[in-house]
């Protein structure tokens, strides 16, 4: 019980539920959060325009990054933080191989499109056309995984999953016509628009478009999660990751819900890879590593994993620290740090970890379970 | 498929396997002896392996050994070996016990969630291998020949080398080694009990924190011979091998029960042989998707494992 | 394990005490009138076995629950209580015999069709999910008999609406029922040990069941919280509910129950009204042969 003193007591009033700006967000007439939630949507939208903030936004775009590009990758990280959630965050399923889905949606949109494609006869499918396609093939895949899969408990199912996107990687590598390796796909279709002066909105030297699709692609996925999460289908999720066996005692169909679970990550997963393929026009077998799928689950877990403004944060954050340290060299050897990004980052990460183990943004309800098991420590 | 492939070359891709299956297994044994104490995948292992890998290659790089040198002679060669088995252990030894400093304590002293140590180890890879990535600029690095490669044994065309056999030979020793000090020591004894019940080991006057810190240490050991085993039957190491083979030791692991150590065995070499047979089957570029293949299809069957979970643990 | 000895004190020997192994004169004891389809039967346990390895854990028991009694399921410690309890609702499949549900077997049926067809339980620890509010767990039982799914929750379809509104009013009502209608917005895992047992049975109710299995819903308590608890399960009772309690304390089962069985070592050794329990010297003997923390 000594043990106690040592969780130290400021965590414990930054973990409280009802305190803190959530709190306060959390007591606010409709109308009062509808106006927070609109201007922080609004400022969303101008964070192409960053740079121009006077003091901080030179500290934020700096001249290494090109914040366009860097504002797009940080959306379907963002995407695939969220779509991650659901799996682990929600429904409790350890899934380290989320990259799968990325890439089944991003290869799903190539072979349709591509002139490189197998599939392509005289002319390719537009961009538009191809991502239902590629989505409702990316959902398949996540059932094609969750089926087999459901009767393994956590750590079983963490290696599975990741044997599942290795399983990708290698027949993108191994198959020269059909995924071609290295090779890859070239010519992938932009999404489709003219802006007023005849050009196509989706160009290849401004990312920004991109990053504002991908935000409203975004805001639809955050409305849709929400509406899942205060539903049956939410309540049903949690039980299962609290309790399995009780949730199915008490008439929760596990099974149906773990399997949409896994059907729902992989679609939002699969849509961000349909953005990326639309945006970069070019992916082959090297765009999808493994350390890829362990680094969204790095952000889910650091921005505070079953929550959503958690899972934002966290995604953001694993795009954007790398980049943030583009242009800086060190002091030793003199070297960009940008070489360094990912050393630096498994840093941050358990800094983060250690002193926030709930996350940055802890769940109101994992807030209070840390309150409650710090009475619990056993004596180490 | 190539059938005919897998006929004709059965003898050597068996013996291929068992030689890679016995690094994997002993690779393998770090995973499952954290997972048996703390119920955590220890994600940083990987990167124990890897500065093992580093640290002989240091260590023999002080006598000017590199890969173009010429082999030494038997007595050197045994001198050579011992300073390189020392050194490597010490290194992954020690990384080990950094990364439970590190990664784990902090985070069992606030009662983190499970995952919140998933990602912590998950970090201290990232930031173990990429820094060694940067240091290497992700070229690979050679192996001196300590031991040269000879046919010693010849069964129809089948050759078996005195490395393959030294191989299998110092995993089964070093595994029969671990059984012998988990089931027969006092601090074996202290390891199973902590495994089994954490709360009550602690109350009979088990020190739970040493016992997980040697817990890291005696994988961190194991992890020490794989990687010199590694280096001389590759050739070569590079900042990414202990991911890359971390995967194939996970799998073992889990294969045959995670948190057995004789199912990390039977599963490091029932894995480095099967994957040898479909890469002899399908293609050598296979050999990571059938191993996981395989896996699925056990787990389907045994949920928890070849042998089932348990350290030092009478089976269910 | 063998037979008990009668060698009681003759006072407790009374003539409406009966050994088991004869068939009961009346009521729903025996197995063999089920089949006939009796309409005040509700469940049935027909000579169910059930082995683990070599151990027989229940050992050919048979009895059955009549619609509205709340009947006691009693024993010592280790008397097979709770594993009875898992057959019926579907944790362990039994070695052999039959348990019946209003006529239908359960057997190889899945945990939550057995729920939705009308067996609820509580667990003798505590099993709430502890990271949700009291209304979501309650709510989490009045979701077994809903059929919202991904796109009616997605897409705010009527069903949504229809369904969210009556469970949440369902489920405050079943809070206030029990009595923690105000800690509804608080994390379950922050209530107190009385609370949660409390709210194990709203969540356990919520899930509409013509059969409530408690098991063990006073341990812990404290002699005021058993009487309260004694009232509760008789309101459950009033509105048509059958319950089947599960205890080892005796006196409790005595002041609430209606029928009994009593399980020594996985095997039945009495059956009857409180008084004939009572008195029945195996009960006796196996209470008193068998030191627990009983009374």
């Amino acid at each position: 019980m000594s043990d106690t003193a040592v969780a130290p007591p400021k965590a414990k009033q930054n973990f409280r539920g009802n305190g803190g700006v959530r709190g306060w967000f959390g007591r606010q007439p409709t109308w009062v959060r509808a106006i927070v939630t609109l201007v922080a949507l609004g400022l969303a939208i101008l964070l192409p325009y960053a740079g121009d903030v006077p003091l901080i936004g030179p500290q934020i775009v700096t001249q290494g990054i090109d914040w366009p590009s860097s504002l797009f990758n940080m959306s379907y990280y963002v995407l695939l933080a969220l779509g991650l959630n659901v799996v682990v965050g929600y429904a409790g399923l350890l899934d380290l191989g989320y990259v799968g889905f990325f890439a089944i949606g991003a290869y799903g949109t190539a072979l349709l499109t591509s002139r490189d494609s197998l599939l392509y006869a005289h002319s390719g499918w537009s961009w538009l056309a191809a991502a239902p396609v590629a989505l409702a093939i990316t959902m398949a895949a996540g059932l094609i995984l969750g089926w087999p899969t459901l009767r393994l408990r956590g750590d079983y199912l963490a290696i599975v999953t990741l044997g599942f996107a290795e399983i990708i990687r290698i027949v993108a590598t191994s198959t020269p016509n059909f995924l071609r390796g290295d090779r890859g796909f070239t010519n992938i279709p932009h999404p489709p628009g003219q802006g007023a002066d005849g050009k196509p909105i989706f160009g290849v030297t401004d990312a920004t478009p991109y990053f504002w699709l991908g935000l409203a692609v975004i805001v639809v996925v955050i409305l849709g999660v929400r509406n899942l999460d205060r539903s049956r289908v939410g309540r049903s999720w949690l039980a299962i990751r609290e309790d399995e066996e009780a949730a199915e005692i008490m008439g929760v169909r596990t099974t149906r819900f773990k399997l949409w679970a896994f059907a729902i990550g992989a679609f939002i997963g699969g849509l961000g890879g349909v953005l990326f393929a639309g945006e970069q026009g070019f992916i082959n077998s090297q765009t999808f590593v493994l350390q890829f799928s362990i680094l969204v689950l790095a952000g889910v877990v650091m921005g505070g994993s079953g929550n959503m403004a958690g899972a934002i944060l966290g995604g953001a954050l694993i795009s954007y620290i790398p980049d943030r340290l583009r242009g800086i060299s060190d002091p030793f050897f003199h070297t960009d740090l940008y070489e360094y990004r990912f050393a630096i980052f498994g840093v941050v990460i358990i800094v983060i970890m250690v002193l926030r183990p709930q996350g940055l943004i802890p769940s109101r309800r994992r807030a209070m379970e840390l309150k409650d098991r710090e009475k619990e420590v056993a004596p180490l | 498929m190539n059938f005919s492939g897998l006929i004709n070359d059965f003898g050597p891709l068996t013996v291929t396997g068992l030689a890679q299956g016995a690094i994997i297994a002993l690779f393998a044994l770090g995973y499952t002896l954290v997972y048996g104490v703390l119920r955590l995948i220890n994600f940083a292992h990987s990167e124990v392996f890897l500065l093992g890998t580093y640290g002989c290659l240091i260590a023999w790089g002080w006598f000017g050994l590199d890969q173009n040198s010429k082999a030494p002679n038997f007595g050197a060669m045994l001198a050579y070996m011992a300073l390189g088995l020392v050194v490597a252990i010490v290194a992954s030894g020690l990384t080990a016990l950094a990364v439970e400093l590190v990664a784990y304590r902090p985070l069992r002293r606030r009662n983190a969630p499970p995952l919140a140590f998933l990602i912590t180890a998950i970090g201290a890879s990232l930031a173990i291998s990429e820094t060694v990535g940067v240091l290497t600029h992700r070229n690979q690095r050679g192996v001196p020949p300590i031991i040269q490669a000879r046919t010693v044994i010849t069964i129809g065309d089948t050759h078996i080398t005195n490395l393959q056999i030294l191989i299998v030979v110092l995993a089964l020793v070093m595994m029969f080694v671990l059984d012998r000090f988990i089931n027969g020591s006092r601090l074996g004894r202290g390891i199973r009990a902590v495994s089994q019940n954490p709360d009550s080991a602690a109350l009979m006057g088990v020190n739970k924190s040493r016992v997980i810190s040697l817990v890291f240490l005696l994988g961190g050991l194991m992890a020490g011979i794989a990687a010199v085993m590694y280096d001389l039957k590759i050739g070569v190491t590079k900042y990414d091998a202990g991911f890359l083979l971390g995967i194939d030791a996970f799998t073992a692991a889990v294969l045959g029960g995670i948190g057995n150590l004789r199912g990390a065995l039977l599963g490091g070499l029932l894995l480095g042989v099967l994957q040898n047979y479909a890469a002899g089957l399908f293609g050598s570029q296979w050999l990571h998707a059938a191993a996981f293949v395989l896996l699925v299809l056990i787990l389907l069957f045994r949920p928890t494992g070849l042998l089932g979970e348990s350290l030092g643990r009478a089976r269910a | 394990m063998s037979e008990p000895h009668i060698e009681t004190p003759e006072e407790l020997d009374r003539s409406d005490a009966r050994p088991v192994d004869e068939p009961a004169p009346t009521g729903g004891s025996s197995p063999s009138s089920s089949a006939t389809g009796d309409p005040d039967l509700l469940l049935e346990v027909d000579h169910v076995t059930l082995r683990f390895g070599g151990v027989v854990a229940l050992n050919d028991v048979s009895f059955s629950l009549r619609r509205g009694e709340i009947f006691g399921l009693i024993g010592p410690n280790g008397a097979g209580k709770t594993t009875c309890f898992n057959a019926m609702t579907g944790v362990y499949q039994p070695t052999s015999g039959a348990i019946r549900f209003q006529g239908e077997s359960l057997v190889g049926k899945k945990k939550h069709e057995i729920t939705r067809g009308g067996i609820a339980r509580t667990f003798q620890n505590v099993r709430l999910f502890p990271e949700m509010t009291a209304l979501e767990n309650v709510m989490v039982g009045a979701d077994a008999h809903h059929k919202t799914s991904v796109l009616s929750a997605l897409f705010r379809l009527p069903r949504f609406w229809r369904e969210e509104k009556s469970g949440r009013e369902r489920s405050m009502e079943l809070l206030r029922f029990v009595g923690i209608a105000h800690r509804a917005g608080d994390v379950s895992r922050n209530l107190s040990y009385g609370e949660q047992r409390r709210l194990e049975i709203a969540r356990a109710l919520a899930t509409d069941p013509t059969l409530l299995c408690l098991d063990e819903p006073a341990a812990g308590f404290n002699p005021a919280e058993k009487v309260d608890l004694l009232a509760l399960i008789r309101r459950i009772r009033d509105t048509g509910v059958t319950v089947l309690l599960i205890e080892h304390d005796m006196r409790l089962v005595m002041g609430v129950t209606d029928r009994i069985v009593v399980l020594e070592f996985g095997k039945k050794i009495a059956e009857g009204t409180p008084a004939e329990v009572r008195d029945n010297p195996a009960v006796i003997a196996a209470y008193l042969g068998v030191p627990t923390d009983a009374a």
